[in-house]
Parts: structure tokens; sequence; C-alpha cells
């Protein structure tokens, strides 16, 4: 007990000492962003592998719980195959994970095939970011796979985001939905330039935001979006999107618009992480 | 140091069920914020010095697995168990009301400041928005889930507190 310890320190001045703390951790992050690295390191080493382990439990879970919606609505719409439903239930529930995993291999061979020029590595996804502000996830292969930070990543057949940080077994992933993502793009149709923005209220409603589209690009909705060539970051020619709702801004000089992501990010299992960077490819070049 | 190891052991567990296992129990896109559970919990039971070590501790976990800058998920976290510490005065165990309602509000504080710091200073100004479609269904969501977790966590604690005293009169 407190009272018994008389060389206990009261608790405004730990509060006090703990915000210095705090204040110095910041400042350090912004100026010497290197020296906490190794901290980073030691938690993502640790803790991912923990991650991994927990999400078998989750996995499962949300099998079963996927499950049981899903036969509710067969059940309602399709009562003449409820005979047949309760037969293969059983089967079902064995066969199902396994189902789901050859799906997430064929979409990748598919995908692979069809962006042939880039070396690219599959990796899971175990964790998203805690706060539901962001759209950050954790992926369980990091630097030891070839996979370095500023790599591209993509799902089923779009564009996912980009490795923010990578570590020995994890990287970090932000992805084009964040609300602090922003990918230079352009229309498949007609090349013209625009911008791709994440934003978290849209998000609800399976869009994401493009703005800055020139005035007289000859465009449609349903348009695809690939990224653009002039990104920095990102290379070139992977789809983002279709595109719709579009408005002309009250500049009079640009339009926006929404567009539904390629991937479906409620469901991403699998990844693939391109290795090759985009400053290589143009140095090769 | 018992206390403290399994205090730590608690923040992991919550920690790793939030990132990782609540990631196919989302309900909308939105996860339960379980970390504010053990630092309003150990605010209430233990008073404002532990509150606030559990508050650190976890914001710091936070900071390291998925800032990009580490210190200010420990910061607020901390200040929300140190706070919540004051109440430890009109706090009785069988009452679950409270809590409750305390995990509400550190909720609402907590995402409030969030959306200040990362939304507003960008220029993001629907908060009605943002109120209803990320503050208020955590909000409920944390709530429902201290219901669950909030009663294993006192009888822990109440389990820590008799080896305590065992220990002191052996």
């Amino acid at each position: 007990m407190n009272f018994h310890n008389k060389n206990s320190i009261p608790p405004k001045y730990i509060l006090l000492i703990l915000t210095i703390v705090c204040l110095i951790l910041i400042g350090m992050s912004y100026a010497f962003e290197e020296t906490l690295t190794p901290l980073r390191y030691i938690t993502g080493v640790t803790i991912t592998p923990m991650q991994k382990g927990i999400n078998v439990i989750g996995e499962w879970v949300g099998d079963k719980l996927d499950m049981i919606t899903d036969i509710q609505t067969l059940q309602a719409e399709n009562e003449e195959l409820r005979n047949r439903l309760d037969e293969y239930q059983t089967n079902n529930r064995i066969n199902l994970s396994d189902a789901q995993e050859l799906d997430d291999l064929r979409e990748l061979y598919e995908l692979d095939s069809r962006y042939p020029d880039y070396e690219k590595v599959a990796a899971n996804v175990i964790s998203k970011d805690a706060s539901n502000w962001f759209d950050t996830f954790i992926l369980d292969k990091g630097t030891e796979a070839g996979i370095q930070e500023g790599c591209n990543v993509m799902a089923g057949n779009g564009l996912v985001g980009i490795v923010t940080e990578a570590g020995p077994n994890y990287s970090k992933v932000r992805s084009i939905i964040d609300d602090n993502s922003n990918v230079s793009a352009m229309f498949i149709t007609d090349s013209s330039l625009c911008n791709v923005l994440g934003d978290e209220k849209y998000m609800d409603e399976g869009y994401i935001r493009v703005e800055h589209i020139h005035k007289e690009a000859e465009i449609s909705e349903g348009d695809e979006l690939i990224t653009s060539n002039i990104s920095d970051k990102f290379l070139p020619g992977i789809t983002i999107g279709y595109v719709s709702n579009l408005t002309l801004d009250s500049n009079n000089l640009t339009m926006s618009g929404d567009v539904t992501p390629a991937v479906d990010f409620d469901n991403i299992q699998t990844v693939l992480v391109i290795l090759q960077l985009k400053q290589d490819v143009e140095e090769e070049e | 140091m018992r206390r403290f190891l399994i205090q730590l052991l608690i923040i992991l567990i919550c920690f790793l069920l939030q990132t990782a296992f609540f990631r196919y129990l989302s309900l909308n896109d939105i996860v339960p914020n379980l970390l504010l559970i053990p630092t309003m919990s150990f605010g209430m039971m233990r008073g404002r010095k532990e509150g606030m070590l559990v508050g650190f501790c976890s914001g710091l976990l936070l900071d390291l697995f998925y800032g990009t800058i580490i210190g200010p998920y420990a910061l607020l976290y901390m200040y929300l168990g140190y706070i919540n510490g004051f109440f430890h005065r009109v706090y009785y165990m069988e009452d679950i009301l409270l809590p409750m309602l305390m995990v509400g509000a550190n909720d609402f504080v907590y995402n409030l400041i969030v959306y200040v710091v990362a939304y507003l200073m960008r220029n993001r100004l629907e908060i009605s928005f943002y109120f209803l479609h990320v503050i208020l269904p955590e909000m409920i969501y944390t709530m429902a889930m201290t219901l669950i977790l909030y009663k294993p966590l006192v009888k822990i604690n109440r389990w820590l507190k008799r080896k305590e005293e065992g220990s002191d009169a052996g």
C-alpha cells in the first residue's frame, strides 16, 4: 500500500516526468527519425508473431460469423435449395477455409500474369491500425523477403497502398483509402492526370475521391484510373479504380469525382508486394 | 512486481485483441478501443498513479507499433488514466454503470482529440459526420466490451490485492 511506502513519489510528479519523456520522444522522432527505429524493430519483431497467432483464432470466429449470415440469406432467397444446403453444410464447413485460400491464390496467380514485369512477393495481412481513423495495416513479411520502404502493394486486380515501414519480419502499409493518402493517377482513356485522395468520410460508402481533373478531359463515368507516370512513389499502370459522380469544381477549371477502388478493402487477406521501387525502375531505364 | 507484470500482460492481450482479433469482428469497419478499458479500470480501482502508468504503457505500445511519431498516444492515454484516477474515491467495485459511462466519456475525449489533431488540422471540418460515423459507434462498441471485460479485471485486481496483503502480513 502506498501509505506504507515513504519513498513513493506523488503521482503528479510522475505525470510531469512522463509528460516530459513523451515530449522528448515526440521531438526526437521529428528531429532524428533514425535513432528510434531500433525501438520500433524490437516491438515489431516481438508483437508480429503474437498477432499472427491470434489471427488463427480470429479467422476461425470470423469465418463462423460470415458463414451464419451467408446461410441465412441463402435460406431466405432459395427455399428449394435448403435441403441441399443442409446436406452440404458439414462438408462446406471444412472446405470453406480451403476454398478461400484457393481463391486468393488463384487471384494472385491471375494478377501475376497481368503485371509480369515486376518482381513480387505474396504476403498476408495480419493486423490493422488500432484506431478507427486511419487505414494502415501490417504484413507478415519484411526486409528478409526483400520488402523495403516505398514498395507498392497490390491485391486482386488493383493498387492497395505503399509500404511505409519495413522491419525484418513485418512491414507497415498505408492503404490508398487512408485519409492521408494521395496518389497521382491518370485516366486510361485519355491519359489526363489527376489526384486520388483517400477520405475517411466517403469510405463507408466504398468511395475514395479524385480531384484536379482538367475540365476538358475527355472522360466519362466508369472509366478506369491507373497510377500515372509522374508519381515518384507508385509504379505506372496499376489499376486504382473506376470513376463516377463527376462534377465541375467551383473554380470552373477542374473536375472532381468518386472512385470505386478495384480492391475490396473490407476483406483483404493476401496481397502482392512489388519488390521494385519506382526510383530503381527509373534508374534502369 | 507481480502486479506490474500482470498489468503488462493485460495491456498486451488487449492490444492483440484490438489490432488482430477484432479485425474479424469489426462492425462496419469500427473496432472497439479495448486499450481504454484497462486504463480506465486501473485508474478507477487503483488511483491516479497506476491509471497513468497503464495508460502510458498502452499508448507507448500503439506509438511504437503503428505511429510514425513516438509519444502522442502515450501522452493521451496517460492523461486519460490519470484523470480516471480522480474517480477512485467515488468508485466501488460492484457498480458497472460508472465504469461504462467513464469508458464512454474517455473514448469520446480520446477520439475528439485525435480528430482535432489529425483531421481538423487538415481542414476536415465536418465534425458531425465524424461523430456519427466514427466516434459514436466506437463509443458504443467499447462500452459494450467494457460490460464483458470489466468484471474479470475487477477479479484480477481483487486477487492481486489479496496476494499483496498476504505477503505484507507474512
